[in-house]
C-alpha cells in the first residue's frame, strides 16, 4: 500500500532558472515528513516534483531521479499520469470540482482512465473514502449536494477523501491547512495522524507547531537569497530538528529568529 | 481643521462621482430597454394589417400562418444544420488554442479567428455563391445516388449547389468565430487550481479537460452557442446571395426553402402596403422565436446553477 521514496540528487528548473538544487532525501514508508523553510524556498516545487506536477507548469523540469521504492519517476516511458494516480495530491486551497456533488467528488478519480465501477461498490467506496477522511457523518444526508457548498476545512477534508478513494501509495500536501481556520486545522491534523497508518504522507507547512505536532521526521529548506536556489539544509528526526538541530540556520529558523 | 476640511470635501467629491456613475449607468440600463421596446412596437403597429386583412389578400393566398410557417422551418433548419456544424469545431478550435497549441501557434490563430468574425457577411454571400456553392455540386450528386432513400438527400441535386444546406455551411463558417472567441476566453478562465486537482487524480490532459475545464465552462459555452445562433438566424446577405430560394422542401440538396430574414431582404425594396405589413410581421416572428431562444437558454444555464462553481 505505501511506499518509500528515495531522491537523489535533484535539481528542479522553471526553464533557465534553478529554483531547488542538488536535493537528496529518504522518505520513509508510513510516516510524516514534513518540508519547512522560509517562502520562496522551494519546497513546494520540490514537494511537485514527487509526483510529476511541477511539468504541468510551462517550462518546468527536472533534473536527477525520484524513487518510489526504487522505480524512478522520471525513467524514460514512465506516463506522468500513472505517476499522479500513485502519488496522490492535496493542495493549499481546497479545490473541489464546483460543478460535482460531494459524492461526484470522491470518484472523481476512480472514474478516470474509462474505469467503471458498480454503483454497490461506488457507494462503498464513497463512504469508506469520506470516513476515511473524517467527514462522512457531516455530509452522508447531502452527497449529492454540490461540494463547493461545504465550509473550507470541509472542501479540504473531501478533497483528501478524492485523493485516498484511487488509493495511492504516497500523499502530498501541499500547505493543506494555511487556508483554514483552528479548529479545521485540528481535523487535518488529527486526519494525518491517522493517514499515516496506511499511507506515506509529506506535508509542507509553514507552521512549525504544526510540523512538531504530525511529522515523524523533518526536513528544513532554506535559500541564501533572492533569485538563488533553495536548498535541503537539514533532514532528520522531527525531535531532533526542534531541539537539537546540527546547523545554525535551522536552528535560527525554528527558534523564530528568522523567516 | 484644514484636515477635516480636506477629508469632508474629499468624501463630497466621492459621493459626487457615485451618483454620476450610477445616473449613468442606470440611465444606460434603461435606454436599452426604451430601444427594445420601440423596436417591438414598432414591428407590432406596422405588422398589424397583416393579421385583420383577408386572407385571400396575403401571399399564398391562404393567410399569414401558411405564408410564414414554410419560411420559420427554412429558418430553424439553416440555423440548426450551422449550430451542429459550426459548435463541435468551435470547442475544438477554442481548446486547441487554450490547452493544447504551443503558445507560439496559439496567440496567431486566435488572431486569425477573431478576423474571421470581422468579415463582411456580403464577401460571405459572395465567397459562398462563387466557390462554395459550385465546389460542393459533386458532394451533393453523391448524396443523392447513396443516400437518396433518407428525404434530407433526396435527388435530384442542385445543380447550381445554392441549397439550405450549402447556405447552411456559410452560416456555420460565420458563426465559427463566435463560438470559438467566446468559449476560448472561457476555457481560459477555467481555475488552474481545478485543472491541477483533476491532473493530481491523475487525469490525462483529455480527462482534465473533461472534469475540469467543461463543466466550468458549460454555460458560457451555451451563451457562446445562443450568440451563434442569433448571428444564424437574423443572417440576412449570406444567405440571400447563397440560396436559390422556393417552397418548403425536406431535402437539403434541391433549390428550396427560404429564411425570414433572407425573405425580408429580397421583398423588401418593392413592398408596400400589405405586402410591406407581411414582411414586417415575419420580422416580428423573427424577434419572437429569437427571443424565446433567448429565454430557453438563460433556463438551462439558471437550472445548474447550485453547481455552477459561482458558490
Amino acid at each position: 500500500m505505501s511506499k518509500r521514496i528515495d531522491v537523489n540528487d535533484l535539481n528542479v528548473y522553471y526553464s533557465k532558472f534553478r529554483a531547488v538544487e542538488g536535493v537528496s532525501i529518504n522518505i520513509e514508508a508510513k510516516s510524516v515528513t514534513a518540508f519547512i523553510g522560509p517562502s520562496g524556498c522551494g519546497k513546494s516545487t520540490f514537494l511537485r516534483t514527487l509526483n510529476r506536477m511541477h511539468e504541468v507548469i510551462p517550462g518546468g523540469r527536472v533534473e536527477g531521479e525520484v524513487l518510489l521504492d526504487g522505480d524512478n519517476l522520471y525513467a524514460p516511458g514512465v506516463d506522468p499520469v500513472t505517476v499522479r494516480s500513485q502519488i496522490g495530491m492535496v493542495f493549499q486551497r481546497p479545490n473541489p470540482f464546483p460543478t460535482m456533488s460531494i459524492r461526484d467528488n470522491v470518484l472523481a478519480g476512480v472514474k478516470l482512465n474509462g474505469k467503471k465501477i458498480a454503483k454497490s461498490d461506488a457507494d462503498a467506496l464513497v463512504e469508506k473514502s469520506l470516513r476515511g477522511a473524517n467527514l462522512w457523518n457531516e455530509v452522508k444526508d447531502r452527497l449529492d449536494k454540490p461540494g463547493a457548498g461545504l465550509s473550507g476545512g470541509q472542501q479540504q477534508r473531501l478533497c483528501i477523501a478524492r485523493t485516498i478513494a484511487v488509493k495511492p501509495d504516497v500523499i502530498l500536501m501541499d500547505e493543506p491547512c494555511s487556508a483554514l481556520d483552528p479548529i479545521s486545522t485540528l481535523a487535518i491534523e488529527d486526519l494525518i495522524n491517522e493517514l499515516k497508518n496506511d499511507y506515506t504522507v509529506v506535508i509542507v507547512t509553514h507552521n512549525m507547531q504544526q510540523a512538531a505536532r504530525v511529522s515523524d521526521k523533518t526536513a528544513f529548506f532554506n535559500i541564501a537569497g533572492t533569485g538563488k536556489p533553495g536548498k535541503l539544509i537539514e533532514y532528520n528526526d522531527t525531535a531532533t530538528i526542534f531541539s537539537n538541530p546540527a546547523e545554525q540556520a535551522t536552528e535560527d529558523y525554528v527558534s523564530g529568529r528568522f523567516g | 481643521m484644514t484636515s477635516t476640511a480636506v477629508k469632508s470635501r474629499a468624501a463630497a467629491s466621492g459621493r459626487a462621482g457615485d451618483k454620476i456613475f450610477s445616473g449613468a449607468a442606470l440611465g444606460a440600463g434603461v435606454l436599452i430597454l426604451i430601444t427594445l421596446f420601440a423596436v417591438a412596437l414598432f414591428l407590432l403597429i406596422q405588422a398589424l394589417p397583416t393579421f385583420s386583412a383577408d386572407p385571400a389578400e396575403i401571399t399564398g393566398g391562404e393567410g399569414f400562418f401558411a405564408y410564414i410557417f414554410p419560411i420559420i422551418i427554412g429558418t430553424v433548419i439553416a440555423a440548426a444544420i450551422a449550430l451542429v456544424i459550426a459548435t463541435p469545431i468551435g470547442i475544438g478550435v477554442a481548446l486547441f488554442i487554450s490547452h493544447f497549441a504551443p503558445r507560439q501557434i496559439a496567440g496567431p490563430l486566435g488572431y486569425v479567428i477573431d478576423l474571421l468574425a470581422a468579415i463582411p457577411s456580403v464577401i460571405y454571400g459572395a465567397w459562398g455563391y462563387m466557390v462554395l456553392a459550385p465546389a460542393l455540386v459533386p458532394g451533393y450528386e453523391w448524396l443523392s445516388q447513396n443516400l437518396g432513400f433518407i428525404p434530407i438527400f433526396e435527388g435530384p441535386a442542385s445543380q447550381t449547389g445554392k441549397t439550405i444546406l450549402t447556405a447552411s455551411i456559410v452560416l456555420a463558417v460565420m458563426v465559427l468565430p463566435i463560438i470559438t472567441s467566446l468559449s476560448r476566453e472561457i476555457f481560459l478562465q477555467t481555475p488552474k487550481l481545478h485543472e491541477e486537482a483533476a491532473l493530481a487524480l491523475g487525469a490525462t490532459r483529455w480527462e482534465m479537460i473533461t472534469t475540469a475545464v467543461l463543466p466550468f465552462a458549460r454555460p458560457g459555452i451555451i451563451s457562446a452557442v445562443m450568440l451563434g445562433l442569433g448571428r444564424a438566424l437574423g443572417e440576412t446577405m449570406a444567405v440571400a446571395l447563397v440560396l436559390s430560394t422556393g417552397g418548403l422542401i425536406p431535402s437539403l440538396i434541391k433549390t428550396g426553402n427560404q429564411t425570414i430574414a433572407a425573405e425580408i431582404a429580397l421583398n423588401f425594396p418593392e413592398a408596400f402596403g400589405l405586402r410591406l405589413a407581411e414582411l414586417i410581421a415575419a420580422g416580428l416572428v423573427l424577434f419572437l422565436i429569437t427571443l424565446v431562444v433567448n429565454m430557453i437558454a438563460r433556463a438551462i444555464i439558471a437550472r445548474h446553477k447550485e453547481f455552477s462553481g459561482a458558490n
